[in-house]
């Protein structure tokens, strides 16, 4: 699957900034250790939007293809950010045969954003997983570390509001 | 060293130990089909065309990366592997944009090749199909990805320049090569260097065609079409009519370019010999009056673009003369048009180069002697492109007479010759720098420290007494080993060459296409320059300032000295420091 880009302007902080001078100080004696930094820095920024890319590719002295050809190749890493609540709904099979499509058009519709963006507040964001072995529960969604099953489009507004 | 028997197809082979099955293939006589493989520069095992047979080994393995152990035995063509390879071929076909009858490249692809040798069902496989967008951002190439086969070359082209602004990107069948973020080619820190296109086994990188703006040219009756060629297109031309690689063709050449219809054929050595004179007068300038040293050279626009990106704080080290296409474009319009009494915006220069950077540089700013808006060079082409217009034209190169340039702009020497392998510039310079100096015609006039084909050289001389350090580097690679030394003090020199393609223009990103089991086991770059140096030596006349239009221009029409203002003005030029990625 293709990577969404970031739908929203790059607000990160002079703090996270030199937070990731750091790290990259640590490793760039090593160009092999470039997905360390990559991993930290989507820990520092929660995402690895060009800008961030930007400074790992000078600090690291690679290429800037280079760091996006590691980014776009590994499922671990995101270039749009997370919301406060990142909410991942699960779209295998059994979810999905359950009614998962319709809980990620609700989630959409209610939400403003589509699949794999931010709302401008940066409070929600959206994702579709495959399965997250929680079958059983079948359509599940995840708030962060919340796990939330057996629902229906009727649950969802419940769940949003719970978070704010 | 530790040697290993094996035997390929019953063929006995004693290879080195760490060899890989490729290798003892190809020391027992027996070619593996390759298609990802590029000797030491990608290795990486991904078509999976070289499958073979090998006894020890589980299934069919690729005998690019696999080593060979003691005893085993290889069979490169049995049904096993026939079979494996036609599917291979098969499915990279079932996402290739099949449309061979007028690609460029058609009898020229190393994929067409295979699919021929292997009889293979061009639809055997349907299914999803990717569709991209051509990027044709750039002045100098076209990308097709829907023609790419994902071997990578292009990649381990761009990386050895130091450049790597292409790569693979996404994963699975999303995978394509690209730049990052998407940004167009035109986008990126990309130095046209056009490495890439001489490296890609199909048509997915082109180098863009602007032959038509010239046939165009050519049918103008209102038009004075000239046409000059780099030093080193009379030693590769050939190839592109099957003659032995290192073949000198000029003769052949301007027969062949007097046939196309242009109406003068001039010799950019000609104006070599000018970038010769005016750049020894600037070193010898920068040395008297302090000005920035080393002094570098800017004949190559790969390696001028590079210096722009990459080090943009080195520029004032750049020597402002223009390069050698762009000297001859602008004494063409301005002292041969005055001399014919032509006006020159009806004069239309194209030039043929080994250099798809060129086709950057005709578009430069100040790059317009003879007045604004009138472009010094209008069409930049590759040797390629011209063998094709060659070809169209019905034209039998093979058996075309042997004839002269115009005397106009064709006389030579033998040091604007050897411009076209790495540290020819520098030798040339070196020889008229020395006459200067020293106030006579030195007989001893071969630098032979700054010859070969290695990616650095250096070297010190003593030049009238003054000590000259000298470094030639190839491949904009070995140019950032200089420059790092350069700026960290580390090295001290005077003046430095640099060319952006490693080997010189000998090995120019437009140069004719040899596939890559050739690349690995010719030296391309040594045999092509082998032509220039033995015209040079045949040559009556090997120092610049001895070539006579040389001195009837700076006589009798600019009326001054070398470095005059009148020269200065269209000779020329100045550099952009440009921001990688923008802001």
């Amino acid at each position: 699957m293709l990577k969404k880009m970031s739908n929203l302007p790059f607000n990160g902080t002079k703090e996270q900034e030199e937070k990731l001078l750091a790290v990259i100080a640590e490793n760039k004696h090593d160009k092999s250790r470039l997905m360390a930094v990559m991993q930290e820095a989507q820990g520092i920024y929660g995402y690895l939007p060009l800008e961030v890319q930007k400074i790992i590719a000078d600090g690291m002295e690679v290429s800037l293809e280079k760091v996006y050809g590691v980014a776009t190749f590994y499922a671990q890493f995101s270039l749009a950010p997370q919301g406060q609540y990142h909410i991942s709904v699960c779209l295998g099979t059994a979810c999905y045969v359950k009614g998962a499509g319709l809980l990620y058009d609700k989630l959409q519709e209610l939400l403003g954003i589509g699949s794999d963006e931010c709302t401008p507040d940066r409070k929600f964001s959206l994702t579709a997983c495959r399965c997250i072995g929680a079958c059983g529960l079948a359509p599940v969604l995840t708030v962060n570390e919340e796990v939330y099953g057996r629902l229906t489009e009727n649950d969802v507004e419940g769940i949003l509001a719970k978070c704010v | 060293m530790e040697m290993l028997n094996v035997k390929v197809n019953g063929i006995a082979v004693s290879v080195p130990k760490g060899a890989t099955i490729l290798e003892a293939a190809r020391a027992a006589g027996v070619e593996i089909p390759t298609l990802c493989y590029m000797k030491e520069k990608n290795e990486i095992g991904a078509c999976r065309i070289c499958v073979v047979e090998a006894t020890g080994a589980r299934g069919l393995v690729t005998a690019c990366v696999y080593p060979v152990t003691e005893g085993m035995e290889i069979k490169t063509n049995t049904p096993k592997v026939r079979a494996a390879r036609k599917t291979t071929l098969e499915l990279i076909l079932s996402t290739h944009n099949k449309n061979c009858l007028s690609c460029v490249r058609s009898t020229n692809c190393e994929l067409q090749k295979l699919c021929y040798e292997y009889g293979v069902d061009s639809t055997a496989f349907g299914g999803f199909k990717p569709v991209y967008q051509l990027d044709t951002t750039t002045p100098h190439l076209v990308r097709d990805n829907n023609k790419c086969i994902l071997c990578r070359r292009c990649v381990a082209a761009c990386q050895e320049q130091f450049v790597s602004v292409i790569g693979a990107n996404n994963r699975g069948i999303d995978t394509c090569i690209g730049q990052a973020y998407n940004l167009s080619l035109a986008e990126t820190p990309c130095i046209s260097c056009g490495q890439c296109t001489a490296v890609c086994p199909t048509g997915a990188l082109v180098e863009k065609d602007d032959t038509d703006k010239v046939w165009e040219a050519l049918a103008d009756t209102s038009k004075h079409v000239i046409v000059q060629t780099a030093p080193s297109i009379r030693a590769t031309l050939g190839e592109c009519f099957d003659m032995p690689i290192g073949t000198n063709v000029e003769g052949k050449m301007v027969a062949a370019l007097r046939r196309l219809g242009f109406e003068k054929v001039f010799d950019t050595n000609t104006a070599a010999d000018f970038t010769i004179v005016e750049e020894a007068t600037e070193l010898l300038d920068r040395v008297k009056n302090g000005g920035a040293l080393p002094l570098i050279t800017s004949c190559s626009p790969g390696w001028v673009k590079f210096c722009e990106y990459y080090y943009p704080e080195m520029l004032p080290h750049l020597s402002s003369c223009k390069s050698p296409q762009q000297m001859g474009g602008a004494l063409i319009k301005t002292y041969y048009a005055d001399k014919m009494g032509w006006d020159p915006k009806d004069v239309f220069v194209v030039s043929i180069m080994p250099c798809t950077a060129k086709k950057f540089e005709v578009g430069r700013d100040d790059m317009s002697a003879a007045g604004e808006g009138i472009a010094d060079v209008d069409v930049a082409l590759t040797t390629r492109e011209l063998s094709r217009m060659i070809q169209r034209a019905g034209i039998k190169f093979t058996a075309l007479p042997d004839e002269d340039f115009d005397p106009a702009f064709g006389v030579d020497t033998g040091a604007a010759v050897i411009f076209g392998a790495t540290g020819g510039v520098m030798e040339a310079a070196l020889r008229t720098a020395n006459d200067v100096l020293t106030g006579k015609d030195n007989k001893e006039i071969d630098f032979k420290e700054v010859r070969g084909t290695a990616g650095i050289k250096e070297a010190e001389y003593n030049i009238a007494g003054i000590p000259v350090r000298v470094a030639v580097a190839s491949g904009t690679a070995n140019a950032k080993i200089i420059m790092d030394k350069i700026k960290s003090g580390e090295a001290n020199y005077t003046f430095v060459e640099i060319m952006g393609c490693p080997g010189g223009c000998v090995n120019g990103g437009g140069q004719p296409i040899q596939p890559q089991y050739v690349r690995d086991t010719v030296d391309l770059k040594a045999e092509r320059a082998k032509a220039l140096y033995a015209q040079d030596e045949a040559m009556a006349v090997r120092k610049s300032h001895q070539n006579p239009i040389v001195k009837e221009v700076y006589d009798n029409y600019y009326k001054g000295g070398y470095g005059c203002h009148a020269a200065h003005h269209a000779l020329h030029t100045s550099y952009v420091a440009r921001e990688k990625y923008g802001k």
